[in-house]
């Protein structure tokens, strides 16, 4: 299991190396910023705040840099994320738990749904190589997944809600619903969802496309699959446990790497569509300076990739046995 | 030789020895076939490439004319018009330096070619049915049933993410078989066959050793026990010693179990131990093709005796190695004239603008001007076309 | 056309690379890019892009900050496009943005290039603690996201200009090159003309730069391609929300203008369509470029015909 170790100590020290880039960036900025944001807000927010402000970003500090730091890892470690500015006096940790739940149901179903019907998609244009579907579907791809994720939603904003008015124009849900188990309520969030939701799918499912075709046409001339036809086994069985099961396995690392990329165009599409999710609250606390929330979001979102990544080498444990028995 | 054992559709491959007579409803008895293992036995004159033996040898396989191309701006003839046929039980072997085509042609005869490479005509037939005219599914009823491969690395050819075991059942189940029990049970009789304790089915490829995954991949082979067993290179991946051991192995389950091989290799020296007949390619053709010993004897082809001056012989006298000069011709650029001619330390004026075909020679073929008057009533070598089976149903 | 987006200019003053690269390759990659539908696409949008960054005021004649005309015109004959709430010719914005948007784009993927050379090549060439350690700070990289980083970033030196915004594209964008590149060098370590290399005593420096590098130019070229497609788009996201320089001119910032004045919904939506279709326009250039390099690089990708029988 020395995989599984491994894997748990890159999940650890890269964590760890995120912790420490929020702790130094507002230390090495020229000027401080920090400082001069928190003579702003002198006056407008209480003592206490202000205090844990100023350990935050070691501004009017007696403490050396070391101590400082272990005390924020602390801090870090223990939830204490501060408190934030923009929705003043709540803690940061509440604002993020408020938001993370939406951006989990939008950001992580649909790249997930984007990533099985992508891999799927690829599997079966890479066994049919050449094909009307093949030929056409590549280049169409391309095109897309280089269109800005933030432009295709303002697009779709503008035709489907500003001039066609099919859906809302932003927010998670209607001002006049109370937040419940209803039915109603349930419609309105799919409704808010629906937009967005299509816009990160479209543009990220070229990708998996893409990459899994080009993944499956070098597998495909594997001579396990040369054997597998020498057997007589069903094109099925070839395309998808021969082939198919060996070009996914690149693609699971593929899938760590491209989850950033993935995770960045969505904040860019929470914002368009006014989404309450963390990226649109990280854009909110950069607008209002709000330091602490920014940080603590940008921990979050990490930590999200960092778990998707994880889950990802446990599934290339499942399906690669080599991954099993060596390091 | 003892006759096949049973048709493929018996439950199981029996190991033990066969009753002479016993086989199919050939008089196998009467017939002096003394085609002994190991290539040791004196050979039937009649046993060459050119001439179906008289005696009452079942033909499993005729190829005619199959010619591959490979799809390209300059698209290259791999296989040109090869027609060869293949007895039960016979131990064939192909020759070739790399890139004559011989690898192709196997696996043009297993129908297991891929893009670019493309059968462009001609026929195979195995048992009857032409291959080449066969759609996937009536291949797939085919595959593995009668006629299984053996390739040159088990840990390419062997699916990396499951266990032996899997891919062993796989194989069965996709030919109706559904009884576990039987299954399992199968998997073990073939992997004790090619000597391998049963706790490796449930290892997986890299788990084994380069010679046991060889082997395992033969015990796949086995598996329905096949007439016929196309091997590409399976031991070049092997060092000297388990290449001797695994061969021993071979052509030891073949006398057991009667199947035919066709067997692609390199080294002339496996070839003269273990093959009954050797078929020579150079550029996509046949050059010469008879039985085993008198090739080695007296090489016909140029091409031949460089292929054996390129390798020490163990017992005859010493002499310095000597190969071949220059390397095989782009496929795409053929000479004009003999395609070896270039390379040709006995070309003569002719060599250059007539392209020679094969001539039929004391019970061996082969593609050389230097024969071209020596076969009583041959025709002229632009005799036309089509020569080539001509001399497979002389 | 291609051959400018060649990393040359960084990796200076290696004759020999350059020398080689000459040798043969630019005709096979003229050929490769004539044969190649999605590479000729690429390229000839890359080209006119290139031609409107070098002279702007020969398409477009009015002065593209000048708030000179009423605001909100609809597209006429004298403004192509119409004007924007400040009164401001779109088509002359559109235009004259160009130069900005290309130039970050370039600038930033060929530092990142640099950068992940630097890296990734050392990393191989090295081995041992250096290796793990390069390999562990790529591999943090790489998974950090770089979106929410570069916001954190852009947030703290807010305004610091294009300086700051193309520092901080590279400082995200470089780590995905470095790790392809080290997995290539590593398998070019033990080569023979290497082993030949050290042997004669060359020095270390002189090995990776005459040797090493000529061997993986299309790596490098694919790579450069890849990091500037995603500096094209991650640009423009920073600039629409407003962590780029507002006063520029470039296609970002006229999207930032363009949401904050709410343009969509005002009845005056060009201003945000026609920069978002420009950097739609620019990254499908090089993500074309990217994918037709992999065919040729690749041959295996490309695309094949089914035999009609």
């Amino acid at each position: 299991m020395r995989y599984v170790t491994r894997r748990l100590g890159f999940f650890i020290v890269t964590l760890w190396a995120c912790l420490t880039i929020n702790f130094v960036l507002p230390r090495l900025m020229p000027g401080n910023p920090a400082e001069a944001m928190m003579a702003r807000y002198k006056g407008r927010i209480n003592g206490s705040a202000l205090k844990a402000l100023e350990i935050a970003f070691g501004v009017n500090s007696s403490q050396s840099s070391v101590h400082q730091y272990f005390t924020y890892l602390g801090d870090m470690l223990t939830g204490h994320f501060g408190t934030s500015l923009t929705f003043f006096p709540d803690p940061v940790s509440q604002v993020v738990f408020a938001a993370l739940p939406w951006t989990l149901g939008l950001v992580g179903l649909t790249t997930v749904l984007a990533f099985a019907a992508g891999t799927i998609v690829g599997i079966v244009a890479g066994w049919r190589r050449g094909s009307a579907l093949d030929s056409v579907m590549p280049p169409i791809f391309v095109i897309i997944s280089a269109f800005p994720y933030f432009f295709l939603a303002l697009m779709a904003l503008l035709l489907f809600s500003v001039t066609l008015g099919w859906f809302p124009q932003g927010f998670g849900y209607s001002n006049t619903d109370t937040a419940g188990w209803s039915w109603h309520f349930i419609g309105d969030v799919l409704s808010h969802a629906f937009l967005p939701a299509m816009v990160i799918l479209i543009t990220s499912i070229g990708g998996w496309v893409l990459t899994m075709r080009n993944n499956m046409i070098s597998t495909l001339s594997e001579d396990y699959v040369r054997m597998a036809r020498a057997k007589g086994l069903s094109p099925l069985r070839i395309m998808f446990a021969y082939a198919g099961r060996n070009a996914v396995l690149p693609n699971l690392t593929g899938f760590a790497m491209s989850l950033g990329f993935v995770v960045s165009g969505a904040i860019l599409v929470e914002y368009v569509f006014s989404y309450p999710g963390v990226g649109y609250m990280l854009l909110q606390a950069v607008e209002n300076e709000d330091f602490a929330l920014m940080q603590t979001l940008f921990l979050f979102i990490t930590v999200c990739v960092l778990t998707a990544v994880l889950l990802m080498d446990f599934a290339t444990i499942l399906l690669d046995p080599r991954t099993r028995t060596q390091a | 030789m003892r006759p096949r054992t049973p048709p493929p559709t018996a439950p199981a491959a029996d190991p033990a020895p066969v009753p002479a007579g016993a086989g199919p409803a050939t008089p196998a008895v009467a017939v002096p076939v003394t085609n002994g293992p190991g290539g040791t036995g004196p050979v039937p004159s009649g046993a060459d490439l050119a001439t179906a033996p008289t005696v009452a040898k079942k033909r499993i396989l005729e190829v005619k004319e199959l010619s591959v191309e490979y799809a390209g701006v300059a698209p290259a003839q791999a296989v040109d018009k090869v027609s060869f046929g293949l007895s039960e039980g016979e131990f064939m072997a192909i020759v070739g330096e790399s890139g004559c085509g011989k690898s192709t042609l196997l696996f043009a005869i297993a129908h297991l070619l891929s893009s670019p490479a493309e059968v462009t005509g001609g026929t195979v037939v195995f048992n009857g049915q032409n291959m080449v005219a066969m759609t996937d599914k009536q291949l797939r009823a085919v595959r593995w049933r009668g006629m299984s491969v053996v390739m040159q690395s088990a840990m390419n050819a062997l699916n990396p993410v499951m266990s032996i075991e899997t891919q062993f059942s796989d194989a069965m189940k996709a030919h109706g078989e559904k009884n576990p029990n039987y299954i399992r049970a199968r998997s073990e009789e073939v992997l004790v066959l090619v000597g391998i304790d049963v706790v490796h089915l449930k290892s997986y490829p890299h788990q084994l050793s380069g010679g046991m995954r060889q082997r395992a991949m033969i015990a796949m082979a086995l598996l329905f026990s096949p007439e016929l067993i196309l091997m590409d290179e399976p031991t070049s991946a092997l060092d000297v010693v388990a290449q001797r051991s695994l061969m021993v192995q071979v052509k030891q389950l073949q006398r057991e179990l009667g199947f035919a091989i066709i067997f692609v290799t390199h080294d002339m020296s496996l070839v003269a131990h273990f093959s009954d007949r050797v078929v020579v390619m150079y550029a996509g053709q046949i050059v010469e093709a008879r039985p085993t010993r008198p090739l080695f004897a007296s090489p016909l082809h140029p091409y031949t005796r460089g292929l054996l001056e390129a390798f020490p012989s163990a017992y005859g006298p010493r002499a310095p190695l000597e190969g071949i000069p220059g390397s095989p011709p782009d496929l795409t650029k053929l000479p004009v004239g003999c395609n070896f001619q270039p390379r040709c330390a006995k070309a003569f004026s002719r060599c250059a603008s007539t392209s020679p075909d094969l001539y039929e020679l004391d019970g061996a073929v082969v593609r050389c001007l230097l024969y071209s008057g020596a076969g009583d009533g041959l025709p002229e070598p632009d005799g036309g076309t089509g020569r080539d089976v001509q001399a497979g149903r002389a | 056309m291609a051959t400018t987006t060649l990393p040359s200019g960084q990796v200076s003053g290696i004759r020999s690379y350059w020398a080689r690269f000459r040798g043969g390759a630019v005709w096979g990659l003229l050929r490769a890019i004539v044969s190649n539908r999605k590479a000729t696409a690429g390229v000839v949008i890359l080209a006119i892009f290139c031609f409107l960054a070098a002279f702007p005021g020969l398409i477009a004649h009015d002065n593209p900050q000048a708030e000179i005309y009423n605001p909100g015109l609809a597209p006429s004959a004298a403004h192509w496009l119409g004007t924007n709430a400040y009164g401001q010719d779109l088509f002359a914005q559109l235009i004259y943005s160009t130069r900005q948007s290309l130039f970050l784009a370039v600038a930033a993927g060929a530092l990142a290039t640099l950068l992940s050379v630097i890296v990734g090549v050392t990393s191989a060439y090295m081995g041992g603690f250096t290796d793990d350690f390069l390999s562990l700070i790529t591999d943090i990289f790489l998974v950090i996201p770089a979106f929410p980083l570069i916001v954190v970033i852009a947030a703290y030196s807010k305004n610091g200009g294009d300086t700051i915004l193309i520092a901080v594209l590279v400082v995200t964008g470089w780590s995905y090159g470095a790790r392809q590149l080290r997995v290539q060098a590593l398998s070019l370590r033990n080569r023979d003309f290497l082993v030949a290399a050290k042997l004669r005593g060359e020095r270390r420096w002189r090995v990776i730069v005459s040797e090493i590098l000529p061997t993986m130019t299309s790596l490098i070229v694919a790579i450069f391609l890849g990091t500037t497609l995603y500096a094209i788009v991650a640009a423009a996201g920073l600039q629409f929300i407003g962590l780029g320089n507002p006063n520029t001119l470039s296609w970002g910032t006229m999207l930032y203008w363009a949401q904050n004045n709410e343009a969509l919904q005002s009845g005056s939506p060009l201003w945000a369509i026609m920069p978002g279709i420009c950097i739609a326009l620019l990254g499908a250039a090089f993500a074309l470029l990217n994918y037709a390099f992999d065919e040729v690089s690749n041959p295996a990708l490309r695309p094949v015909r089914r035999r009609r029988r």
